[in-house]
């Protein structure tokens, strides 16, 4: 009798722990990866130290290729005071991606993951997702979507990161 | 002593079941096929728009065609 118990009880336990993992928050520590990059790998924890404005893509994603020219000036604006913008790329192929850089420059480093483990370990919900990381690897902000009015907060966020005044 | 396995098989079958409501949802990264334009259920941009328009202005509903709001899948 004891052992059914005790087998259900497993049971239980396993099922819960089936279920899609929790949306990381601000306050937790950012799962490290280790991606291959366009010239060399890009790993987090590389980044140790630096301010780290994480963003997910992907090539058919339309709102990722508007925010992409904003990266860009957040990454030549903020980059000598410690911002590195780390794009994450989750399509499949990575063909589409490259294409899609070619057409839409990234001037901020970029990241392939085609199985798709990092957005899994970030358990992200829509795309594009941004993750701001502090210079001690916890997450400071998450944000989905990209929308030209998110603009304004989103950089005041970078900036409060970093300790700049406006 | 049967009923107690009973009532057990319930709540293991039941806990079973509570891993089907996941089934079916697509992960937010891996909607690259459901975002080409062949997913949509209107020709162009424009009629999809407009029926979008229909359906929120006349009855009250939005979001659920494919990848929305042109591939962003927050909808």
């Amino acid at each position: 009798m004891k052992k059914i118990y005790a087998r259900t009880a497993t049971l239980a336990l396993a099922t819960l722990l089936g279920l899609p993992a929790l949306a990381i928050e601000t306050g937790q520590a950012a799962p490290d990866f280790d991606l291959a990059g366009r010239l060399a790998a890009v790993k987090l924890s590389d980044y140790k130290g630096k301010t780290v404005y994480l963003d997910f893509w992907a090539s058919w994603c339309g709102p990722c290729k508007q925010s992409f020219p904003w990266m860009n000036d957040m990454q030549t604006r903020y980059g000598a005071k410690g911002l590195r913008v780390v794009g994450i790329n989750v399509d499949q192929k990575t063909d589409d991606a490259k294409a899609f850089l070619t057409d839409t420059p990234a001037r901020f480093d970029v990241a392939f993951d085609q199985a798709g483990k990092t957005p899994r370990s970030y358990a992200i919900k829509g795309m594009p997702t941004s993750v701001l990381i502090g210079p001690d690897g916890k997450v400071l902000m998450v944000h989905s979507g990209f929308k030209d009015e998110h603009r304004a907060d989103l950089e005041r966020q970078i900036k409060q990161a970093m300790n700049l005044k406006d | 002593m049967n009923r107690t396995i009973l009532s057990l098989l319930a709540i293991t079958t039941l806990s079973w079941l509570g891993g089907c409501s996941n089934l079916g949802q697509v992960n937010a990264w891996d909607k690259g096929n459901l975002a080409k334009p062949m997913m949509t259920f209107e020709g162009d941009p424009l009629d999809q728009r407009f029926v979008q328009h229909i359906y929120a202005s006349k009855e009250n509903s939005s979001g659920g065609y494919g990848v929305g709001g042109g591939g962003c899948g927050c909808n």
